[in-house]
């Protein structure tokens, strides 16, 4: 579809990124975000609520639109 | 004919009070609203004359349906930002000030945040003997109670509302995929929860009717409640139900930009030419949500088939067309038109060639994705509760809680603008002079509403300004107006003369 060539053509930036995704050894970008992440749950463990169950039973909300 | 969009969000927030006490969460939410008012020291009620929320949009009285119900005895207040801060039913309620594009919306939505926890620290310090109340912005208990963020759009009256109808269904069913604010599990009997452990959408599967009146029971995907607080000879306001409560301002952007958008092409007859609409949209819309692959088709009323992306790709490109030929002045702001445009356009390639990595961009990426490693890092499943407290908790909107606030999402708006327009309206709309003359003499403004003040200057009868057209009352209109004026019964009698 004649649509479909002229939208894919707009954003040529997406095909390198995809080629770095899809590199076999995992990329600097990969290495980075994964640390990022790790970096996050561990600020997450710290944060959580520490009783999950409870925190979650207790929350209701009635009366809404 | 295409009018220029004017719109605004009203957001239900989630409260929970913590530690011993009552927990009341009407009272609760009044101990937000009442602290806030307090602090700020704006009394002035909501006048509810002119509310009519039972009309229905398709011409026909409320037989058989439940219209909303207003409570007046609850807090209400009106800020000088423009918005309306209230009790609604049982949730605190922050409807913003009407915008007039979609960035400033962005703006507005990210000041009622503001707002709020303002009013969780307000409350602390004005009322220290009760529990503390902790808010949520997001759309569902977990346990089959959900709770609104309602959009608004000013439409051109002339325009058929079965028209706007088949229009908006596609769009509300496929939209999710990038304003969804994701969840997890099922809560409703819409889907099998041994197949659907997370969900683009916190809302999609609440939706039980295509169109209706009701709000509160079997939810309909097009509202047709018909209040268009304007001249309602020239003005229809699209009261949209369907939305997930987005933290990400990237998706708040596009949910309210394509979506003014559509309406403007709706208006224009510039709509995709093929019928988008689902052979059962509400089946499509709980199917959206639940497909996290975002490559199942659905069935479409003529007999074809679609994925949410390919319904997606037909808008934009109509959107495009439409852009091309007419121009996008409808949408307010031209520069920040064409950004919504690329961005649309940039959102839906990523989601078909590489989701995970718009995780900083939309909501229901950025939950997925921490949902995942965290099952990874703590051996667990989609059932614990610890995934259940996570997802509550990015909504959270303490700083020192909130999970979204540490997920390094992208921001469109400067926070120093964010803290101005806690306090100070936006230039373009009416809201423009709400604001100024409740900053100004908070006295003599007993009420206010969408579409009119009233002074008591102590001496006449009370007078009622009427505010009947949402794109008059801006800064350029009413600034030389209301710097002339040293008094409010100066303001009348110039507008009067």
């Amino acid at each position: 579809m004649p649509e479909r060539e002229l939208k894919k053509k707009s954003v040529p930036e997406r095909t390198e990124e995809t080629v770095a995704d899809d590199a076999p050894v995992t990329s600097e970008r990969g290495e980075k975000l994964k640390a990022e992440l790790d970096d996050l749950l561990d600020e997450i463990d710290e944060v959580l609520e520490d009783n999950a169950e409870e925190f979650v039973r207790n929350y209701v909300q009635k009366g809404g639109q | 004919m295409a009018i220029p969009k004017v719109f605004g969000i009203e957001t239900e927030y989630g409260i929970q009070t913590v530690g011993p006490g009552d927990n009341n969460p009407i009272a609760a939410s009044s101990l937000l609203v009442n602290a806030y008012a307090a602090e700020v020291d704006r009394r002035t009620g909501w006048d509810f004359e002119d509310e009519s929320p039972g009309n229905d949009a398709r011409g026909f009285a409320r037989e058989g349906s439940m219209p909303p119900v207003i409570e007046t005895h609850l807090a209400n207040t009106v800020l000088t930002n423009g918005a309306r801060y209230y009790v609604d039913h049982a949730h605190p309620e922050y409807s913003s000030p009407e915008c007039a594009d979609p960035l400033r919306l962005v703006l507005y939505d990210k000041a009622g945040e503001e707002v709020l926890r303002r009013s969780m620290q307000a409350a602390r310090r004005v009322f220290p003997e009760s529990p503390e109340v902790v808010v949520y912005k997001n759309n569902s208990d977990g346990k089959g109670n959900s709770y609104g963020c309602h959009e608004n759009y000013l439409m051109d009256r002339e325009v058929p509302f079965s028209k706007v109808v088949a229009g908006v269904v596609p769009h509300f069913v496929s939209r999710q995929i990038y304003c969804g604010a994701g969840k997890v599990g099922v809560e409703t009997g819409a889907m099998d929860p041994d197949l659907v452990k997370f969900q683009i959408s916190q809302r999609a599967e609440f939706f039980e009717e295509v169109v209706g009146l009701e709000t509160t029971l079997k939810r309909p995907i097009v509202n047709t409640r018909d209040e268009p607080h304007a001249d309602p000879r020239r003005f229809r306001r699209l009261h949209v139900i369907v939305g997930d409560a987005n933290l990400s301002e990237v998706a708040t952007f596009l949910k309210v930009g394509t979506t003014a958008l559509l309406l403007s092409m709706i208006e224009d007859d510039m709509a995709p030419s093929r019928d988008l609409v689902p052979a059962d949209p509400v089946r499509a819309i709980h199917h959206v949500s639940g497909d996290l692959s975002l490559t199942r088709p659905i069935e479409l009323a003529d007999g074809s088939s679609a994925t949410a992306l390919d319904i997606q790709w037909e808008l934009f490109t109509a959107a495009r067309k439409f852009a091309e030929e007419k121009g996008l002045s409808t949408l307010g702001n031209e520069a920040v038109a064409t950004d919504l445009l690329d961005r649309w356009e940039s959102v839906l390639h990523a989601l078909e060639n590489d989701p995970a990595s718009l995780s900083n961009q939309l909501d229901w990426v950025a939950k997925h994705q921490v949902m995942v490693a965290y099952q990874e890092r703590h051996n667990c499943d989609w059932d614990d509760d610890r995934l259940a407290a996570l997802d509550l908790q990015y909504h959270d909107l303490r700083p020192e809680r909130s999970l979204y606030a540490r997920m390094g999402m992208e921001r469109l708006v400067d926070p120093e603008d964010v803290e101005r327009a806690v306090t100070q309206p936006p230039a373009e709309t009416r809201a423009w002079f709400r604001g100024n003359c409740l900053a100004r003499w908070p006295e003599a403004v007993v009420t206010a509403n969408w579409d009119s003040l009233v002074f008591d200057l102590g001496t006449d009868p009370l007078r009622r300004v009427p505010m009947m057209d949402p794109l008059k009352g801006t800064a350029e209109h009413t600034a030389a107006l209301l710097d002339a004026s040293n008094t409010p019964a100066e303001l009348l009698d110039r507008l009067s003369s």
